[in-house]
């Protein structure tokens, strides 16, 4: 009762997280969906996963969409969406219920298996050693990219325009050394 | 009636999705769209678990669950970063004027 209730919570803040107008608020609404994917990730028993989604998913990515929202703005969009939202609505209401109705009626209710003992370093460092060095050299590849576009992107001047840059220096420094010769307070 | 574990996970599953498959859809906002997929990926989190501790293997579906927080990790940071520079350089995050640039 208690999964089911998390669950369907989850999903009401998802579908909050999609329709809220402003992105802050939206954000907030998935940190929400994140923390209750959490619990219900514990109440499974898988407690590491729920340890790794409240803290990446609730904690770090949280933060991320503040600090890209408080970048780029949060104004609302004029306009009308590019498919119109009740064709929207109405084309995921059929795939949700076509695949309900396809799952659901003949999920079997498989009888209660005792947890395996293995761990979950043992599994990650063990059978899925490979899978683990891929993901570190996936966080590695995102790093570079997110610095790469995160940089400064100043790009370099050429051409007619470095040197018009660079006579305008010119001149100021020329008449910067012309006031110091004449003994001028030189302004800030 | 009472559902049993496997069944709420699927009904959270298809829930999380179709939310997910709505933003994708409906939104136009860049950073909407990341949030929209944000919540595509829980579904796929929530059904991996679910798996995993229905068939008794809580650590495969964990360790499945890690690789897919890595990678969904990585795909919002790019996205936020890719939105904060469209956002500086062109002045909108509206994917519908995006869809417009040429050159």
């Amino acid at each position: 009762m208690t999964v089911l209730l998390l669950v369907a919570l989850a999903v009401v803040f998802a579908f909050l997280a999609i329709r809220a107008r402003r992105l802050i608020t939206s954000a907030l609404w998935l940190a929400g969906v994140s923390a209750l994917c959490a619990l219900v990730f514990s109440l499974y028993g898988a407690r590491q996963v729920a340890v790794i989604e409240l803290s990446v998913g609730a904690g770090l990515v949280t933060v991320l969409f503040v600090f890209a929202i408080s970048v780029a703005g949060d104004e609302p969009l004029a306009g009308r969406p590019v498919l119109p939202r009740p064709l929207s609505a109405g084309l995921v209401l059929l795939w949700m219920l076509v695949l309900g109705g396809m799952l659901l009626p003949g999920l079997p209710i498989p009888p209660a298996v005792p947890p395996d003992r293995a761990g979950l370093a043992e599994v990650l460092w063990g059978p899925r050693g490979l899978d683990a060095l891929l993901q570190v050299v996936v966080i590695f590849a995102g790093v570079l990219g997110l610095l790469g576009l995160l940089a400064e992107s100043g790009a370099p001047l050429d051409g007619a325009v470095a040197r018009e840059v660079a006579a305008g220096r010119e001149r100021d420094l020329q008449a910067l050394t012309e006031q110091l010769q004449d003994g001028e307070a030189v302004p800030e | 009636m009472s559902l049993a574990p496997l069944q709420i996970a699927v009904l959270g599953v298809i829930g999380l999705l179709g939310a997910g498959f709505y933003g994708l859809l409906a939104g136009r906002n860049l950073i909407k769209i990341v949030v929209a997929l944000q919540v595509l990926v829980k579904g796929a989190l929530l059904g991996l678990v679910a798996a995993g501790s229905v068939k008794g293997q809580v650590a495969l579906g964990e360790s499945l669950a890690v690789t897919v927080i890595v990678a969904d990790t990585i795909v919002a940071v790019m996205g936020i970063a890719l939105g904060v520079q469209i956002r500086r350089r062109v002045g909108t995050l509206d994917v519908k004027e995006l869809s417009k640039l040429r050159g």
